[in-house]
């Protein structure tokens, strides 16, 4: 049997594999499925009347969408955190979970794409700026950069799960010599990612408030907080439901990296909290807006602090290991580190950025309903994704699916 | 301006051409009877329509026989959409009195009418700053501008005007950030947009930071009876919805030799306008002779908008 048909019949186990499953499962899935219709209906109404139908204006032009992106940019990066000591340093127990912080990013890098789509007024010229096919303003447009380096992120990254899974229901051992080097280089990449996307804000003269060498060091550090803090949510959910192994050990390591990655993020917060007040030059109107508001009821504020104060308990929670090794415990901490880094990378950072605008003016920004809903839409496919993605690696790595020499039997799943 | 009867506009040699090529596009398209069919394959020309810098002459020409087939049909009237190139020698500076400017906002609306701005949701492509008179002592802080005063006349008390629009920067943030190259300067110093190349990210609006940027977050409206027929192609032509547009010295004037509706509107002469490169010209004896500035000099974006205590 030649590799492809072994390879085609590889796609349709798992395809039989993904419509098989608990009661829970097919609930769970009904749900995204729902969430993601809703969504594509909300986009069906800002392809008829605009982008008029989300509250982004000349004056915050860019909102909800991009907000979204530059936090998930950040979990599609922090699945490096899991490669690094898995294979760099050679830790035993967290490299179980290596495969599926793989899968957690792949997911992220389809809704990252997903929410620049929704956010161009013509998604249907995006070929414009594709090499070949469109005119790409290259190397000028960071914009252009971004998309180089996730396209390659998410080519290399779904490269290795699909070999590390493949390899899992072939019941070989994958070869190191082979697929080693390609991890490697998703952990350059996986920064570059983070760092181009930062890149993106810190080039803008425009907007002093983002227009600073500390973001993009900020961004990694965010970022390395909230994707270990959702993959410990993730995997203890995981692991409740299907009977895979990932062991409390695995979960205590990266409680115990979070502690190191929530103190630089902390500590690089301060930093750029010491610069805007402390100088106090025209600009820190931004950080104004940020911390205290600018006009009486309106504003982040609220969720500025909400954001630091989580962040903080997040911290301690991670940084004591009485409180980090009580699972329950650990996991309060990546709730509120998660949220507080969503909040804090995702319109924390962006509507600062934009208000004022440039030549003065406040605009109150909140995302529309509609805006809402098609965000909610691509964080379900990304979660569909994920869902279908674990539902194949699991039924490998249990040894429910698996290659048979004859066809038609794959056992039970 | 220099040598103002020399120039013969790219346009008129184009012209008699292209009218002839519409008489036969339209009597091709009435033989085809319109249907489903030719409704699909008018949109395909247009989503498989080159780069504006990469057409050549018949593209170009093919181009506006096109869009002024659309807009006569959307409007009801005849339309002219040129092509007029740049004119060897020129670069186009623009010169602001802040001592003269009165903040009558009639530049904002002759600026509305000749280069076919939605008028709802409403855009403005210039916008007019009233500022406190003792502020003026610091210098001008963007930040401490009004852009909705709103006053039964101007000048109020107290008060002082910075209108404000695109600045032509010599180094535009706006065409480095572009991913698409849709937005370029041209080598009259015109910042321009291919309107049919943008994909509307709007990272151009972030990178600006003079505000001179709006989007189409609509659908673009203007009555039939107020649209302005004589458009260019990389100007004040009807534009889609989702594309960003600004202001563009009103490249489908300057380039045959007229001023920008701005200019021509203002009541007090607060707004002047010449080629910087003829030292002749009154842009330049402004720049020689007043005490000019540029907005946000900081920035080295290097403005061809100067402002000047007159």
């Amino acid at each position: 049997m030649s590799p492809l048909v072994q390879f085609w019949r590889f796609v349709k186990g798992s395809l039989a594999v993904v419509t098989q499953g608990s009661r829970g499962y097919f609930a769970w899935v009904v749900l995204l499925l729902a969430v993601i219709a809703v969504g594509v209906w909300a986009y069906a109404n800002q392809i008829q009347y605009g982008l008029i139908t989300t509250n982004m204006r000349d004056q915050l032009s860019w909102g909800f969408y991009i907000g979204n992106f530059a936090f998930l940019v950040g979990i599609a990066a922090a699945a490096v955190v899991v490669v690094i000591p898995a294979y760099v340093y050679r830790w035993g127990p967290i490299r179980e979970v290596v495969l599926l912080g793989e899968l957690v990013a792949v997911a992220a890098i389809i809704m990252c794409i997903l929410f620049v789509t929704v956010d161009v007024g013509r998604p249907e010229r995006i070929w414009h700026m594709m090499p070949l096919l469109g005119a790409p303003n290259f190397p000028h447009s960071l914009l252009v950069w971004d998309i180089l380096v996730l396209t390659s992120y998410f080519v290399i990254n779904y490269f290795i799960v699909t070999y590390l899974v493949y390899m899992a229901y072939r019941g070989r051992k994958y070869n190191a010599a082979f697929i080693l080097p390609i991890i490697f280089l998703s952990i350059p990449l996986a920064i570059s990612i983070h760092t181009v996307t930062a890149f993106l804000f810190m080039g803008l003269k425009a907007r002093p408030f983002w227009n600073s060498a500390l973001l993009a060091p900020r961004f990694l550090a965010s970022a390395f907080c909230s994707g270990p803090a959702l993959l410990v949510i993730v995997f203890q959910i995981l692991r409740r439901v299907r009977p895979i192994e990932i062991s409390d050990a695995a979960l205590r390591k990266l409680g115990e990296l979070l502690a190191y990655t929530m103190a630089a993020n902390l500590f690089f917060l301060g930093c750029e909290v010491f610069r805007e007040f402390y100088s106090a030059s025209a600009h820190v109107i931004h950080a104004e807006f940020q911390w205290w508001g600018l006009e009486e009821g309106h504003g982040i504020a609220g969720y500025t602090w909400f954001a630091l104060v989580s962040q903080v308990i997040a911290f301690v929670i991670f940084v004591v290991p009485e409180l980090r090794n009580r699972l329950p415990i650990l996991s309060v901490g990546c709730v509120l580190a998660f949220a507080g880094v969503y909040i804090e990378k995702g319109l924390g950072l962006l509507l600062p950025g934009m208000t004022p605008d440039v030549i003065g003016e406040v605009y109150h920004y909140n995302p529309s309903l509609n805006e809402i809903l098609i965000g909610a839409g691509v964080w379900g496919v990304g979660a569909l994704l994920f869902t279908l993605m674990a539902k194949v690696s699991s039924a490998i790595s249990t040894g429910e699916f698996r290659y048979q020499p004859i066809e038609g039997s794959y056992g039970r799943w | 301006m220099k040598n103002r009867d020399d120039r013969v506009p790219l346009d008129a040699r184009g012209a008699s051409r292209r009218r002839f090529l519409r008489g036969a596009a339209a009597a091709g398209a009435s033989a085809l009877a319109a249907g489903p069919a030719s409704a699909l394959s008018f949109d395909l020309e247009a989503f498989f329509q080159k780069h504006f810098r990469e057409m050549s002459q018949e593209d170009i020409e093919a181009l506006q026989t096109r869009l002024e087939r659309k807009y006569e049909s959307r409007y009801g009237k005849p339309f002219n959409v040129a092509s007029t190139g740049p004119i060897d020698g020129v670069v186009y500076g623009y010169g602001l009195d802040i001592g003269r400017c009165i903040g009558c906002r009639r530049c904002v609306y002759a600026c509305v009418e000749e280069n076919n701005q939605s008028r709802d949701p409403e855009i403005h492509w210039i916008r007019v700053l009233e500022f406190e008179r003792e502020h003026a002592l610091r210098g001008i802080d963007l930040e401490e501008g009004n852009p909705y005063y709103d006053h039964e006349k101007v000048p109020a008390e107290g008060k002082f005007y910075v209108p404000i629009a695109c600045q032509m920067c010599e180094d535009s943030p706006c065409t480095d950030v572009c991913p698409t190259g849709a937005t370029w300067e041209e080598p009259d110093g015109i910042v321009v947009i291919d309107y049919d190349w943008c994909i509307g990210c709007r990272y151009c609006i972030a990178s600006c930071p003079y505000g001179a940027r709006h989007f189409n977050w609509g659908e673009p409206q203007i009555p039939a009876d107020e649209v302005n027929p004589d458009t260019h192609v990389l100007g004040n032509r009807p534009r889609p919805r989702g594309v960003v547009e600004k202001c563009t010295f009103c490249i489908q004037r300057v380039r045959n030799g007229r001023y920008p509706a701005c200019v021509e509107a203002c009541p007090v002469g607060a707004r002047k306008f010449g080629n910087l490169l003829d030292p002749n010209s009154e842009i330049r004896y402004l720049l020689a002779n007043k005490r000019t500035f540029v907005l946000k000099a900081e920035l080295r974006t290097q403005p061809k908008f100067f402002y000047f205590y007159g």
